[in-house]
């Protein structure tokens, strides 16, 4: 079992996918020869040709567009947008066509459509290299927004996203790209979709967060565990559907919760988890809820960027305040 | 300098608007057999037309869309398809629809404000009415796409109007399916009116047929009110299509000769005067002229046949308005393959609500 890292896992997750099933497609800009600009369908399309492996013109909106068509018409398409900051021209098809095809039709037609884009900062990136969209797609009734934080779940999650009757979209985060490698067996094992994974369990107090940041929560973690601070973290991976009872059975016990991500704070999907405690679990609180995010500005270019993502001095402050406030 | 391209747009028209051949006619133009039940459809689309904005004007039904004066249009391209082809239409397109075998009362649902009218028991693979301007046309593109890989004799055809040429979407899959040499065909229905915004402003350029051309494709306009020449270069189209000649933009002229929808004023914007000259152009009449001069056509058929589609119409309001409301639970029905566990709360809040809220009146009461 070779060690991989998470771009390498989601190679290995297309292959397998590829080989599997003829009706799965790849299309996106420079996928094919040049395979990706950051290498996540290297040799896919020497390998299942270039009828599979579909090298686009450079148009974000068709490349969703046709995959929508491509969907409703029986072919598994898996759409690469190159940055999740060119996904925006796409989000028409998104909302419009995928999220609703099958509610419109009373699912006489249905949108098994997988798009896979990088999103977050911290890689030095040029402008609109750096976004955080999932809130945006997570508001829209009818998406499924899922984002690893491993190769193992890179690999699971992403074959259970291709196998899902339904649109989802595959939030890959770039930091994480090379962080770090990992055993992952290409055993075509999915991982489930709409389920939150607990990374390490603990007592005092429940971090919850997802894609990059967590390797910033899990140091954390790490931190507060050399006080003597016990520390559950929660990877929420499928963030629309959002598992709500595992983060709250986690919260219920250890009675704090902070919730760390890189997207702005403002309606941010902290936001939403947050809300869903104190309606659900209220009364088993010792502290309010902490949110440490993105501020509400614009990503800032490279020298500043990390200024604006969440540090683990950040995360480790959220925590002291709550187990300060009782 | 040199030259290094040119090119034309040929405008095809048979009939003229009186129904005169204009010169030899394509051969399916001699025979009653074909050409009756397309004048047919025609009548059937108008009838159904009429008797959904009187249900609308009542409150029977909600917006409407009406396709009169285009009626040659969806169903000369609509009767060159094959079954096993999918058609991917504007909101405009009942002409089309009903030939593929969309029911009238699946048509009078949706504008009703039922999703069931999408859930067509004919046309399985037909997308539905697509509301969002021009979008279509990359679904057709993908469509013909996944077509053209399984190797399949079949092909996607959509429509948009001449508004919908302006939007990215419509060169975008164009661009696509071309450089796919996708089996697509898309018909440009130009009715020279988006809402309110005339083809003048619309686009600069002379023809919309020639918006193809920068996209490597064949592009023709033709008498959209001339149903032998719709139907006539959509047969051409199709044939390249499933010979892999790829796609081919068809421009067909016609008039709007109704309101944008029901919830428009068109004497707002546009002269009478104009809209009554543009009735000496419509298509009905032109084709019936040509069915009397080949002997196929005369007052007792077309009374009968204005009867048959009368109730054919009215049977199908009578099942449109008989038709049990949506349940509530409807909204969550169909919204995933299987409803994930954290919307079934909803369902539930949804459901204790229930009586107060159920179904809705057929047509709701806007305007």
């Amino acid at each position: 079992m070779a060690e991989i890292n998470l771009v390498e896992a989601v190679n290995l997750a297309l292959a397998h996918e590829l080989a599997r099933d003829e009706a799965v497609v790849l299309l996106g800009e420079d996928i094919g020869a040049n395979g990706g600009v950051f290498r996540a369908t290297a040799g896919l399309q020497q390998r299942f040709g270039a009828g599979r492996v579909v090298d686009t013109p450079l148009a974000e909106t068709a490349i969703v567009g046709t995959a929508i068509g491509m969907a409703a018409m029986g072919l598994r398409p898996v759409a690469e947008i190159q940055f999740s900051g060119f996904l925006y021209p796409a989000i028409d098809h998104l909302v419009n066509h995928a999220a609703r095809l099958r509610n419109r039709t009373r699912g006489r037609l249905a949108c098994p459509l997988v798009v896979r884009t990088p999103c977050g900062g911290g890689i030095h990136a040029p402008e609109h290299h750096s976004e955080s969209p999932e809130a945006m797609l997570a508001h829209t009734p009818g998406l499924r927004v899922v984002m690893p934080s491993s190769p193992a779940r890179a690999y699971g999650l992403l074959l259970a996203a291709i196998r899902d009757p339904d649109p989802v979209m595959f939030l890959e985060p770039t930091r994480m790209y090379r962080l770090f490698r990992q055993e992952v067996a290409d055993d075509g094992e999915a991982l489930p979709l709409d389920v939150c994974f607990t990374l390490r369990g603990g007592t005092d107090l429940t971090l919850v967060s997802w894609g990059a940041m967590l390797h910033e929560t899990q140091a954390a973690a790490d931190a507060l565990a050399a006080e003597g601070i016990s520390a559950e973290v929660i990877d929420v991976a499928t963030l629309k559907p959002l598992d709500l009872p595992t983060i709250l059975e986690s919260v219920t016990r250890t009675g704090r919760c902070v919730i760390v991500h890189e997207a702005a704070r403002t309606a941010g999907l902290g936001a939403e988890i947050a809300a869903s405690l104190a309606e659900e679990g209220l009364y088993s609180l010792l502290a309010p809820v902490q949110r440490v995010t993105g501020y509400d500005t614009v990503m800032p270019l490279s020298r500043l960027e990390y200024q604006y993502l969440p540090s683990v001095e950040r995360i480790v402050a959220a925590a002291r305040k709550t187990l300060e406030a009782s | 300098m040199s030259t290094v391209a040119r090119f034309q747009i040929d405008h095809v028209r048979f009939l003229d608007p009186q129904g005169e051949a204009l010169g030899p006619l394509p051969d399916f133009a001699h025979d009653p057999a074909r050409l009756i039940p397309m004048y047919r459809a025609m009548y059937l689309t108008r009838s159904f037309d009429a008797k959904a904005i009187a249900l609308q004007r009542t409150g029977k039904l909600g917006t409407f869309a009406s396709a009169l004066g285009q009626e040659a249009i969806g169903v000369g391209v609509a009767s060159a398809m094959r079954p096993e082809d999918a058609l991917f239409p504007s909101y405009r397109e009942h002409a089309a629809q009903l030939v593929r075998g969309v029911r009238i009362e699946e048509s009078l649902r949706y504008w009703g404000g039922d999703e069931r009218g999408s859930d067509f028991a004919e046309a399985r693979h037909d997308f539905p009415n697509c509301v969002p301007i021009g979008t279509q046309v990359c679904h057709a593109a993908g469509a013909a796409y996944a077509f053209r890989l399984r190797g399949e004799a079949r092909a996607a055809v959509c429509f948009l109007g001449d508004g919908g040429s302006s939007k990215g979407d419509f060169y975008e899959g164009l661009n696509f399916a071309a450089v796919w040499k996708a089996p697509l065909l898309i018909v440009l229905s130009n009715n020279q009116w988006a809402i309110s915004v005339p083809r003048s402003t619309q686009s600069a350029t002379a023809t919309l047929a020639q918006k193809a051309i920068a996209a490597g494709v064949e592009g023709v306009q033709v008498d959209g009110n001339d149903l032998v020449a719709v139907h006539h270069v959509a047969r051409e189209a199709l044939a390249k299509a499933r010979a892999g000649g790829g796609p081919t933009l068809i421009e067909a002229v016609t008039y709007r000769l109704g309101d944008h929808t029901t919830a428009d004023d068109a004497s707002r914007y546009r002269d009478p005067a104009v809209v009554q000259e543009q009735w000496s152009f419509e298509p009905l009449t032109r084709l019936r002229n040509h069915l009397v001069k080949l002997g196929a056509w005369g007052p007792e058929k077309e009374e009968a046949l204005a009867r048959e589609c009368a109730e054919t119409v009215n049977a199908a309001v009578e099942a449109y308005l008989s038709t049990p409301p949506p349940t509530t639970a409807a909204m969550f029905e169909h919204l995933f393959a299987t409803l994930p566990a954290a919307l079934a709360a909803q369902r539930d809040e949804a459901l204790r609500f229930a009586p107060r809220t159920a179904g809705g009146q057929p047509g709701g009461d806007h305007g």
